[in-house]
């Protein structure tokens, strides 16, 4: 049913990605799909990576690690955003087009009261795509 | 990419997270207390506040001229040579990178983060001010005479022109290049590594990034509380609106709420936007003066105005022997002060938008275009206000009694004065919001660690304060607690000129051992 899973990474956070991990394998594995893992940064240093290149590497080197666990075809894209604490909902919706994927699989957290205000990531990018998008609770 | 430079510093390295947020500690916490500092300081005791701060920036300036101005026209050689020197050839992200903005939106954004509403209010005022004699003249040239309205015109583009954009290409520059080239964070403090290596991690780091957090916000806040007093002067002369505190502080709660709004919208969403919104009503305030009045004149200007300022920027950035030390004093060396204060802020900003552009085109665009624009917009403002003065047309032909209205006197003697007035109100406005804006996110850089993607709530965090301190001293202490700030952002002119002039040698430094790197990459 699905070819193509897409799953949007912080590096930075990756503890927190456990649980969606497991279901991407999961699902990979049923549906004999792709993964493409996404990470998002901004072209100035980061904490992680000091370039968008090294950004990239990092990203590689996760995504080859984690084709073990489903043994599907991966791959990796780095996205630059101007202003990632603003821009990374468009930029996903942009990345799920660009990389042709009919299933993302996102991490997101339990409700909080700031959501109101500041509100995950997943609802938005489900609003603004075509493809199928899986919440995966922390 | 040099690796070594890895473990000296790394954005957010320092970086505490508490309760969603991700802020860089020390400097977050000592930033935010010694702003609490300052301002209580300016509101319980304005007038021993402003008589001290202002007595530090009066001695910076009465015994330090010599370095400002030494230091001013060094900037330029520095650039201008880097321009034309092979180094000018080194991108800034490697040679891969490509520019992520257009080159029109590049401009619009670093013209209204660098220049933004002083242009609006001096380009009047200060020719007729140099003219008519209001604080001195220009080389003690006789006022009132063509000799005296040349070098009027001369001065002003003097004042801001090439100096102060060097002020920020060098800063921009460092930045851009240790960021994007070097991988360090995008912090004063990185473009030292070169010379202070893992001490920049240290309290040498932590105070540089201190005093420009604190030269930026407290620039803002004065630059809205002023401009605030300003716009509120020109619709009580415009509209008979009342020229009430409230009035005041209700365009400055206007401007913050905007200024949040871009802020939260970020860079392309915000920022952006309203540089180039900006960009659109400038042009058409420009054209309308230009067409107005009188285009062969304005055309005529642009040579005069070219010519006068290069007849006189050599005896301007001449210090020694100057006959007219109390105008010099006054205005070249203050407003040498005031761009090196306002500095950090620009060049953070400059430095964030232009990965991808080689040395030479980055140096050309913050030098020579901004050059060229004032030149054209000070032909079109100062040209005709000064027409006016000399041919005793309308108010200016009395000189300059406020400031803030010397505009409004000028377009009262064109066609449709209300109409253009509202406009010159509305970019007043725009002004301030791009200068807000821009101004939070670099706050909130050098908070985070050089982290561009701490949470939002930071950047609202920035950006709100600014609004509250620029109110909170016009309702509190007036004009004397803003002057007194303002003083303060200025005094911190002095110390940067030093970190300025260490910052040149520090980016030279590196500049060759790139091009190094890059001649044996390619051997």
């Amino acid at each position: 049913m699905y070819k193509k899973i897409m799953v949007p990474v912080d590096l930075a956070h990756l503890d927190q990605l456990a649980k969606t991990l497991r279901v991407v394998a999961d699902l990979a594995n049923f549906y004999q799909a792709e993964v493409c893992y996404v990470g998002v940064t901004a072209s100035t240093p980061g904490s992680l990576a000091r370039t968008p290149e090294e950004y990239q590497q990092k990203l590689d080197a996760f995504a080859k690690q984690h084709t073990t666990e489903h043994g599907q075809p991966v791959s990796a894209r780095v996205v630059i955003s101007h202003d990632p604490a603003v821009d990374l909902d468009d930029v996903l919706v942009q990345a799920i087009e660009d990389v042709g994927a009919d299933l993302v699989v996102m991490g997101t957290h339990l409700p909080r009261h700031l959501d109101a205000l500041l509100p995950a990531h997943g609802g938005k990018v489900a609003t603004h795509t075509q493809a199928s998008i899986f919440l995966v609770r922390a | 990419m040099k690796q070594d430079d890895a473990p000296v510093l790394t954005a957010g390295q320092d970086n505490k997270q508490i309760m969603g947020l991700d802020f860089h500690n020390p400097v977050f916490p000592l930033s935010a207390l010694a702003i609490l500092a300052f301002i209580l300081y300016a509101l319980i005791y304005p007038d021993a506040a402003n008589g001290q701060l202002g007595a530090a920036r009066g001695w910076s300036i009465e015994h330090f001229d010599w370095l400002f101005m030494i230091a001013g026209n060094f900037f330029v050689i520095f650039c201008l040579a880097l321009v034309l020197l092979p180094v000018g050839r080194i991108r800034l992200g490697g040679a891969q990178a490509r520019p992520e903005y257009s080159r029109l939106s590049w401009f619009a954004m670093l013209f209204a983060a660098g220049m933004g509403i002083g242009l609006m209010f001096w380009s009047v005022a200060e020719p007729v001010a140099y003219y008519t004699d209001w604080y001195g003249t220009p080389l003690n040239a006789a006022a009132g005479t063509a000799e005296g309205a040349s070098a009027a015109m001369g001065a002003t583009m003097f004042h801001w022109g090439l100096h102060p954009w060097a002020i920020y290409g060098v800063v921009g520059l460092s930045l851009a290049f240790f960021a994007y080239n070097r991988g360090l964070p995008l912090t004063l403090r990185s473009a030292f590594t070169p010379l202070l290596g893992r001490y920049t991690r240290g309290w040498i780091g932590h105070t540089i990034d201190i005093v420009a957090v604190l030269a930026t916000i407290f620039g803002l806040a004065t630059s809205l509380g002023f401009g605030a007093s300003q716009a509120a002067g020109g619709l009580a002369y415009l509209f008979d609106i009342p020229n009430t505190l409230g009035t005041q502080i209700a365009i400055i709660v206007l401007v913050t709420v905007v200024a949040l709004f871009s802020v939260w919208r970020g860079i392309d969403g915000g920022v952006k936007l309203f540089s180039n919104i900006n960009m659109v009503i400038a042009l058409v305030l420009l054209l309308f003066v230009v067409f107005t009045g009188g285009t062969l004149l304005f055309v005529n200007g642009l040579v005069t105005t070219t010519l006068d300022y290069l007849g006189h920027i050599v005896p301007l950035s001449n210090w020694i022997g100057r006959d007219d030390t109390t105008w010099y004093h006054g205005w070249t060396v203050f407003y040498w002060a005031w761009w090196i204060s306002w500095s950090p802020f620009v060049g953070m900003f400059i430095a964030r938008v232009s990965r991808g552009r080689t040395v030479r085109e980055f140096l050309t665009a913050v030098l020579l275009v901004p050059t060229l624009v004032t030149i054209v917009w000070m032909s079109a403002f100062g040209g005709t206000a000064l027409r006016q003065s000399a041919e005793g047309v309308g108010e200016l032909a009395n000189g300059i009694g406020d400031v803030s209205l010397a505009m409004f006197h000028m377009l009262e003697q064109l066609p449709m004065t209300t109409l253009t007035s509202s406009l010159a109100i509305v970019l007043v406005l725009v002004f301030f919001i791009t200068s807000s804006d821009s101004g939070s996110l670099v706050i909130d850089n050098i908070t985070a660690g050089g982290k561009t993607d701490a949470p939002r709530s930071q950047r609202v965090f920035w950006a709100t304060l600014e609004g509250v301190i620029a109110g909170v001293l016009l309702y509190g202490g007036g004009s004397t607690a803003l002057s007194a700030l303002q003083a303060g952002a200025v005094a911190t002119g002095l110390p940067f000129t030093l970190v300025l002039l260490v910052m040149c040698f520090s980016l030279a430094l590196g500049l060759r051992e790139e091009q190094r790197n890059q001649r044996l990459a390619t051997v």
